[in-house]
């Protein structure tokens, strides 16, 4: 069974990476931000954090950092989703779940095109 | 909301927000009975603020006038056969208490607590959990991780996978086939 004793290996790892990549790293870091405050929550907020977490982490992909907010207002569209590349305008994505999450990490954060489909539309 | 786990994760965010320093989380399943206490070292509610918190239309918020994360979680509670108990102190930290019925048919179940508990890793705020099925229990701190990771950040997409894996291991080996 695993244990915090783990952890070891896995920083070791990491510290290593991490001399690699600099200092500079904060300025070319993408944020994707999760609405995670009751009606995100409620809404499926959860398994969409944890897809994008989960697929940082297991295609070691870098610069991503994947965080949360609290409400931001448009209840009835949640889960939110908002993607800030650096030097472009803040991307909201809306009635995310953890499908639409991998494709706006694919085609949005890695490919650089934003996924229109899942944009606000008429029912805002 | 359909798990326990989402509102455990719902009302620990509100501990977050409270700036709290650590926040305790005890889930305890012994005879019929299962208990859920979430315990925070935040700013605390006054007395005015706390008669009033259960009420949905109450919040901390300036932006709007509904609060529903508590009012939720104590319905969840008083519809199956439950309890709820809320206590605060302005500058101590406020305690929140729930009860339930294990075989009321009515209780939603516990669900996936350790992606609520990987979603609430924070540089800032440290959980312990307290997971206990009878006689054995299962200890995450997250003081204790941070000094094995000597200033990597907990919320490293690497480290949460691996703390997921380990929290969900622990938990299905204390609860030994049993789905709460």
């Amino acid at each position: 069974m695993k244990s915090i004793a783990d952890i070891k290996a896995i920083r070791e790892k990491m510290q290593a990476q991490i001399i690699s990549r600099d200092n500079e790293d904060s300025a070319n870091e993408t944020r994707v931000v999760v609405g995670m405050a009751t009606c995100g929550i409620a809404a499926g907020a959860r398994p969409v954090f944890n897809e994008l977490v989960d697929q940082v982490a297991n295609r070691g992909i870098k610069n991503v950092k994947v965080t949360r907010t609290g409400c931001i207002g448009m209840c009835k569209l949640e889960p939110i989703v908002e993607v800030f590349v650096p030097g472009q305008e803040k991307v909201t994505y809306v009635h995310v779940d953890a499908e639409k999450a991998k494709k706006i990490l694919d085609q949005h954060v890695l490919g650089g095109k934003i996924c229109s489909e899942y944009l606000v539309g008429d029912e805002a | 909301m359909r798990e326990l786990a989402l509102h455990i994760l719902d009302i620990a965010e509100n501990s977050v927000k409270a700036n709290a320093k650590l926040v305790t989380i005890d889930i305890d399943v012994r005879d019929n009975l299962l208990t859920i206490k979430i315990i925070d070292d935040g700013k605390g509610m006054s007395e005015e603020f706390l008669q009033k918190v259960t009420d949905p239309f109450t919040t901390t918020r300036t932006t709007r006038k509904v609060g529903m994360g508590i009012p939720l979680f104590k319905q969840a509670a008083e519809t199956s056969g439950g309890t709820f108990e809320i206590k605060s102190q302005l500058g101590i930290g406020t305690e929140v208490k729930v009860t339930f019925q294990l075989d009321d048919v009515d209780r939603m179940p516990l669900g996936d607590i350790p992606s609520t508990a990987t979603t609430l890793l924070y540089p800032e705020c440290d959980f312990k959990w307290i997971y206990t099925i009878g006689d054995e229990s299962f200890i995450f701190d997250t003081r204790e991780v941070k000094e094995e990771l000597q200033g990597i950040p907990i919320d490293s997409p690497e480290i949460i996978a691996f703390l997921k894996s380990m929290i969900k291991e622990n938990i299905e080996s204390i609860n030994g086939g049993l789905v709460i």
